[in-house]
């Protein structure tokens, strides 16, 4: 079976194009698919941009082993102060892990997928993986199951997959040349031995790849993750986005590497870079040419809960679940209702067509604009010096569309936080407002609810004009109400110098 | 005959899958080897399977001590970083 892809070529003028979401995953590109094909991602957050300021995700950490190293994972993963992948509080028996997300499912009705996701790779567990399959699609038929994988073992559990009707699939490919794989994963753990270096790289390649094809063969939607590592495979992920969308992936997520010296990683104690936004973004943008890009990932834990970008974990730990008491039968009466309520919202709104730049008075060669936004669900909505990250979006006369989202906080508190000292010192030294500043470069206006008077002047200082004046508005009109008062000061002609205040 | 999980196990539950001798189980502070029931994989396997999946370094020894995976040997990181690291053991 193909499947079509959905496509990044700029919006037709009449079309509203981008302008009324985020690119790639907006509600626009979703249009293009067919019904049967919409329908299963517009509510799946890490599928759909849109969905994912309305609906809720959560992993189960049933799958603690792994099959394989990667350079920048440490499977040392007990620190509950981290947020990023592969990372986890307790790992749960299947049992565990299915009261947990019956619980879950019932107080947050809008959490519609659950995924396994680690902290090892869910096919090296393939009988606590399937387990919580097996029961939750007979126990909780309204929830959405998906999985998360290295690839290695895929092909021997296709079938399972399909038969588990699950029919969301990340496969993480980092290239597809043996020889840029064995700088990414020292071995792999295959027919009973310990296989290292390009041999153990060519075999994982090979497995990915015919994983990936029987996958999209049976219909079934397969995201592929990237992890960007600059000056290892950088240019390389080009030509990966080329092949998995030939193979039939749907949408391609690239991601920045994470390499700090007190993970413990490779790659974080051998100082590999990271990737800064800039770079990020520009290779999403040149696969955008070839693929669906998903820019909203948040690389979340193996245990995460709840809407992207935020982890209710903490309510939900395993001494508070077993004293709760939860009638699914009800829950899934109420579910139902939430659901049909946001898809309603949602249908509502792709049925409007934005205003085009020029009826605004923007002119057509107006330079673009790039705008971070304190925002949490769909509106401007946060204090900037609350926020956790910033939402960033590009406005130009093709409208508005989301690019990424740069986190606020560092990833790890730091190893007095995590109490273990037996890694890297953490020699923060500068202060978080200079820090989150920092984290805006590039970006010309930062939108947020309210903003603090020594935050101000700094973000001006740093030419970043701060705007209050849109609190709680959609974030899309928001921002293309802040691009139309600018292109009246006309800062926006393709000569004129960057802004300093709006 | 049989092999040893050290405190540097992280309790990934990779070793216990592999055994053809269900000789591994959970225990506290971390997973151990029944010696009654390790055979080494003798017979089974050209290498111990425990040894070839575990993904931490120093985490399993034989009788003597020493280690199947000694430092570095996974991961690829140099001894003297590992050292600067406190990462780098000689012994179990």
């Amino acid at each position: 079976m193909e499947l079509p892809v959905i496509s990044n070529s700029a919006p037709a003028a009449e079309g509203g194009g981008c302008a009324s979401s985020g690119c790639g995953t907006a509600p626009d590109a979703l249009g293009h698919l067919p019904d049967h094909i919409r329908a299963k991602v517009q509510d799946h957050p890490c599928y759909s941009e849109e969905a994912h300021h309305y609906f809720a995700r959560m992993h189960v950490a049933v799958a603690p082993a792994c099959n394989i190293q990667c350079n920048y994972c440490n499977r040392k993963y007990d620190c509950s102060n981290e947020s990023r992948p592969g990372v986890v509080s307790e790992v749960l028996t299947p049992k565990q892990a299915i009261n947990k997300v019956l619980a879950v499912a019932a107080e947050i009705p809008q959490m519609t997928v659950l995924g396994i996701a680690g902290p090892g790779d869910p096919l090296a567990n393939p009988a606590r993986t399937f387990e919580t399959f097996e029961e939750l699609s007979a126990r909780a038929p309204d929830i959405k199951l998906c999985v998360s994988t290295n690839g290695l073992n895929l092909p021997m559990y296709v079938d399972r997959i399909a038969q588990h009707n699950i029919d969301h699939v990340t496969i993480t490919i980092n290239c597809v040349d043996p020889e840029v794989g064995a700088k990414i994963y020292p071995w792999i753990f295959w027919e009973n031995k310990r296989i290292f270096g390009v041999e153990g790289a060519r075999i994982l390649i090979e497995q990915q790849q015919l994983g990936l094809q029987m996958l999209t063969d049976r219909g079934i939607l397969v995201k592929v993750n990237s992890v960007l590592i600059p000056g290892v495979n950088d240019e390389h992920l080009k030509e990966v986005s080329k092949i998995v969308k030939a193979k039939g992936a749907f949408l391609h997520n690239v991601m920045p590497l994470i390499a700090e010296a007190e993970h413990g990683t490779y790659y974080g104690i051998m100082e590999q870079p990271e990737p800064t936004p800039e770079m990020l973004q520009d290779l999403q943008d040149a696969c955008a040419g070839d693929m669906a890009m998903m820019r909203h990932c948040r690389q979340c834990r193996a245990d995460a809960v709840g809407l992207l970008g935020e982890d209710r974990g903490d309510e939900f730990t395993m001494d508070k679940i077993d004293v709760m008491e939860v009638d699914y039968e009800a829950a899934m009466v109420r579910r139902k209702v939430v659901h049909d309520e946001i898809i309603e919202k949602l249908d509502a709104k792709r049925g409007i067509v934005n205003p085009k730049a020029e009826e605004l008075g923007i002119p057509a060669d107006a330079r673009p604009v790039l705008m971070a936004v304190a925002g949490k669900n769909g509106v401007v909505a946060e204090h900037f010096g609350h926020a956790k990250e910033f939402l960033i979006y590009e406005a130009s006369p093709e409208g508005v569309r989301f690019m990424s989202h740069r986190k606020t906080e560092l990833y790890c508190g730091g190893m007095d936080s995590c109490g273990d000292g037996d890694v890297a010192e953490a020699g923060a030294t500068e202060s978080l407002l200079d820090r989150n500043i920092r984290v805006l470069e590039g970006c010309e206006v930062v939108l947020c609810s309210k903003v603090g008077y020594e935050p101000w002047a700094k973000l001006e200082a740093a030419g970043i004009a701060p705007n209050g004046e849109h609190a709680m508005e959609p974030i899309e009109e928001a921002v293309m109400a802040v691009y139309k008062e600018i292109a009246a000061t006309g800062k926006l002609s393709p000569a004129a110098e960057t802004l300093k205040v709006a | 005959m049989a092999l040893q999980i050290t405190e540097s196990c992280v309790n990934c539950w990779a070793c216990v899958d592999v055994c053809p001798n269900d000789a591994i189980y959970e225990d506290k502070p971390h997973f151990l080897i029944d010696d009654g029931k390790c055979t080494e994989c003798l017979g089974d396997h050209s290498v111990p399977q425990c040894a070839a999946i575990c993904p931490i370094e120093m985490a399993i020894v034989d009788e003597l001590g020493a280690f199947l995976n000694p430092p570095g040997s996974l991961t690829g990181i140099p001894i003297e970083k590992l050292k600067q690291f406190g990462l780098w053991k000689d012994a179990a």
